[in-house]
This record gives structure tokens, C-alpha cells and sequence, in this order.
């Protein structure tokens, strides 16, 4: 597979919170919170994690986790990870 | 204050609700009742070629996206879906809306009663854990599986901010819980309580668990005649799954805001086999007991008692005991008083059952209708009472009494009181 833009990553992603977390997809942009935009709770962000992980086929521990706040920084994360 | 026996504190019915394989309301599933319909058919939910038993009575037409946002379906298994719909049709029943400054709210609460929990959850999260290991299980399955969650998320939805907990005694459940709401009421600890019952086992493993203890009717080819209570060809009961609900509230009031009066909890009696974990006690002393502990709860004799709904699985060990239980309890009106098993037509809700079968025990009060106890074709010499074989019938009574035990030897009797003896000062 060759390197995944970010475009990709953003719509991938996109189907992974709207089929995995239930969330509304027409409210899903770069710049949405996940807290207090998309009402994700803190059993929520687990469940985010692990699907993040499971299409991406990366490992994000805890300590990286803390500063995924908007869809935008979990994409940037998604992306240096596959990257690197 | 108008009071009951002892002085104390009067319990009455104003909403009910209910989730079952006859219907998702209380009109649908009353008429199905009368007309002698059966639940049962070939079991829907998953794939149950290598299983014993092929039938049950599942819950039908049930959306969960008609009644839950997108993020509810995934975090509430069915067990607490089917609750959160039954205490919702209650309380609407019963008018009852608490804002979230509503000083009310804090005597206000809520008891589930359920055998389980979020059994098919817990099998799909153990699989996980197994398969793919400890950091793929859910965040949310605990809360998922947890059989007090029902009460609590009946609480969030409805701002109740009085008693709200959770009774596990199998297939007395949600008779617990609703014995257990009005003695709430009756101490002054709540002023309303929305209470009952739910179960969805029909999963994998409450089958082959079920199967393997050899509690399950086998009739697969017959599904409709398979939960046969007290018939001599009876082979097992039939699972179901559902829930029930009903608000229960101090009397003087529901009357003073208005609240429809349906009936009154009359009676709570209980008592153990202290014998076996899965098999009644021999002879039905143990039932007995808790039949005779609800009348003196009520203040009654057994001539009080115009209906018994039994608790009637269709196990040949049940029944026959039930039927000596009710002798015990009854002596001589034991030949009078009519006594039928829904679960011939529901199949058997566990933890649900209670609830739903004290709401038919008050509807058939207040109908005047006898629900019957169908696939009656072959009578036993040891259950020879009147079972309302195969056809409601009318009748007239004030009081009822429904019965559930469960695995543990648990024994339970609520006695209701029609509408109209609810209405009486």
C-alpha cells in the first residue's frame, strides 16, 4: 500500500466514526471536537482509539491519545504514524 | 391518610407497559392473550442447527432504531432496551414527567428485576477478549452487560432521583422488583416507583446452557403446541424474552394529581425451597409459603382470591409442584379458583416474567376476562385443577394472585387488587 494522503485518511476515518461510534457524519469536519462538537464521551474516546487502530493498523498508547481533541488531530496523528 | 392492612401506607398501579413475543404493547399483547395465540416459532436470532432445542418466543417487530439514537443501539443490549421501552410506555401511561428542577423527582425511583443481564453482550465481549485479547474488549460493555444498568438508564431518561436498584433471583426477577418498589412505597422511602422486569437470553448460550440442564421443550417441530403447562405431554418450557413494567405509586398521591388508577399491590409474600439449585422442592411446601406469606401480607384467605396466574413452565417438575403448592396453600378453594399458565402462549420471559404476568394477572381483573392456558390435550392426574384450558372465559373477581419461582429455590406471590377495589377509600 503506498503512503496514505490525508484526504484518504480524513474519509476513512469518517466511516469509522459514523459505523463504529454512531456519530453524524454531516457533523464530522477537521475542526470538530470530538467532546464538545460530536458528543463523545470518555467511554467514547476509547471506543475512537481502538477503531483508529483497527483501520489504520497503527498503535496509539495513551500518553498520544491525550492530545487527539478534533477530528483535524487525529488525522495528523493517523497521518505521521503511517508516515514515519 | 387511607390505609391498608396494618395501617400501612396503600400501593397503587397507575401505567403499565410491556415488551413481549405477543406484542410490543399492552392492547396487542391483552387481545393475543385472549385469543389464545402462541409466541412461539423457530428461533430467529442466530443459527441453531447444533443446538437441541430450535424454537422460542422471540420478541417481534422490535427496531431498536425506532426507539434509540444511533450511539443507544450500540451501548444498550436488548435486555435494557426492552426495559427502557416498557417503563417508558408506563410512565406515560401514567402521565408522569419529571423536569429536571421537579422537587418530586427525589422520591422517585425505579427496581429492575432481570435473570442476567446483557447475556449476548457478555458472550460477544468474552469472544473478543479471547480472539483478539484484553485491548479489544469494548469500553462499553460492562455498563452494557450489568443487569442494574436498565434501572439506571431508565433514571437518566426520566430524571428519577429516589431509590432505583436491581434484584437478580432468576425466574422471580421482576416479581421481586415490584414486591420490593412497594414496600418502598409502603415505608415512605419512595412516593412513586416504576418497577418490572426484563430478560433477552435467547442467545447462544442461554440456549445450550438451558439445553444442557434439559429445561427445554424439544417440540421442534411443533413450536406452537410446544410450551404446554400442566399437560401430561409437557417436555420442558420454552424460552421468551421481553420486559414489563409498572408504575406504582402511594395512593392519596396518584389521586390528588389524577393519575389513572388501574389497580393496587395488595400482597408481597416470599419464600426458599432451601432444597436444590435448580429443582423445586418435592410436594410444593416451599411455594406454598410464599403463596400463604402474600395472603397474610394481604390480609386474606384463599377465598379472596378469584384468579392465580401460575407460574406454570411447562417442566414436568414445576407443574406437578405447583399444582400440590396451590393445594397446600388453597385447600379447598384450590378446586375453585381458576388458575392459568401465559407462559403456554409467551413462552417463559425468566426474569421478565414476573412483571408481565402481574400485568395480566391486573388486566384480567379488570377485563373480567380469564386468559387461558392453552395446548391443554392430554390431562396429568397430578395438576388437576382449572387451568382455563385452551379459551378465555369471563369471570368477575377483585384479587389475583401470580406466581414466580426461580433457579435458587426463590419463591415468590404478588396479589393485585382490580381497579376497582384500587378506587375504594
Amino acid at each position: 500500500m503506498g503512503e496514505m494522503d490525508k484526504t484518504e485518511i480524513e474519509s476513512r476515518l469518517r466511516d469509522v466514526l459514523v459505523s463504529e461510534l454512531g456519530l453524524d457524519a454531516d457533523k464530522i469536519n477537521r475542526t470538530a471536537n470530538f467532546e464538545t462538537d460530536l458528543d463523545v464521551d470518555s467511554l467514547g474516546v476509547v471506543e475512537l482509539l481502538m477503531a483508529m487502530e483497527d483501520e489504520f493498523g497503527v498503535k496509539i498508547p495513551d500518553d498520544e491519545a491525550e492530545h487527539i481533541h478534533t477530528v483535524g488531530e487525529a488525522i495528523d496523528l493517523v497521518h505521521g504514524k503511517l508516515s514515519a | 391518610m387511607s390505609t391498608g392492612p396494618r395501617g400501612r401506607r396503600r400501593v397503587v398501579i397507575t401505567g403499565l407497559g410491556v415488551v413481549t413475543p405477543l406484542g410490543n404493547e399492552v392492547e396487542a399483547f391483552w387481545s393475543a392473550l385472549l385469543a389464545g395465540r402462541s409466541g412461539v416459532g423457530p428461533i430467529t436470532h442466530f443459527d441453531t442447527s447444533r443446538f437441541r432445542t430450535h424454537i422460542a418466543a422471540e420478541v417481534k417487530d422490535f427496531r431498536p432504531e425506532q426507539h434509540f439514537d444511533k450511539r443507544e443501539v450500540r451501548r444498550l443490549d436488548p435486555y435494557s432496551q426492552y426495559f427502557v421501552v416498557a417503563c417508558r410506555q408506563a410512565l406515560a401511561a401514567a402521565g408522569v414527567k419529571f423536569g429536571p428542577d421537579d422537587p418530586d423527582a427525589v422520591n422517585a425511583g425505579v427496581m429492575v428485576g432481570g435473570g442476567f443481564g446483557g447475556m449476548g453482550t457478555f458472550i460477544e465481549e468474552v469472544s473478543v477478549l479471547l480472539e483478539r485479547g484484553p485491548e479489544r474488549v469494548s469500553p462499553t460493555g460492562i455498563p452494557k452487560i450489568i443487569a442494574n444498568m436498565a434501572a439506571g438508564l431508565v433514571s437518566i431518561e426520566h430524571n428519577l432521583l429516589g431509590p432505583v436498584s436491581c434484584v437478580v433471583t432468576a425466574c422471580s426477577a421482576s416479581a421481586n422488583a415490584i414486591g420490593d418498589a412497594a414496600e418502598l412505597i409502603r415505608r415512605g422511602a419512595a412516593e412513586l416507583m416504576v418497577a418490572g422486569g426484563s430478560e433477552a437470553a435467547i442467545t447462544p448460550y442461554g440456549l445450550a446452557g438451558f439445553n444442557q440442564a434439559r429445561a427445554l421443550s424439544v417440540r421442534n417441530d411443533d413450536p406452537e403446541r410446544a410450551s404446554r403447562p400442566f399437560d401430561a405431554e409437557r417436555d420442558g418450557f420454552v424460552m421468551g424474552e421481553g420486559a414489563g413494567a409498572v408504575v406504582l405509586e402511594e395512593r392519596e398521591g396518584a389521586l390528588s394529581r389524577g393519575a389513572p388508577i388501574l389497580g393496587e399491590l395488595i400482597g408481597y409474600g416470599m419464600s426458599a425451597d432451601a432444597y436444590h439449585i435448580t429443582l423445586p422442592r418435592p410436594g410444593g411446601t416451599g411455594a406454598a409459603r410464599a403463596m400463604q406469606a402474600a395472603l397474610r401480607d394481604a390480609g386474606m384467605g384463599p377465598s379472596d382470591i378469584g384468579y392465580i396466574n401460575a407460574h406454570g413452565t411447562s417442566t414436568e417438575a414445576n407443574d406437578a409442584g405447583e399444582t400440590a403448592a396451590i393445594k397446600i396453600a388453597f385447600g379447598e378453594d384450590a378446586y375453585r379458583v381458576p388458575v392459568s399458565s401465559t407462559k403456554s402462549m409467551t413462552g417463559h420471559l425468566l426474569g421478565g416474567a414476573g412483571a408481565v404476568e402481574a400485568i395480566v394477572s391486573l388486566l384480567a381483573l379488570n377485563r373480567g376476562m380469564l386468559p387461558p392456558t392453552i395446548n391443554q390435550e392430554h390431562p396429568d392426574p397430578e395438576c388437576d385443577l382449572d387451568y382455563v384450558p385452551n379459551a378465555a372465559r369471563p369471570f368477575e373477581a377483585e384479587y389475583a394472585m401470580s406466581n414466580s419461582f426461580g433457579f435458587g429455590g426463590h419463591n415468590v406471590a404478588l396479589i393485585v387488587g382490580s381497579e376497582r377495589v384500587a378506587a375504594t377509600a
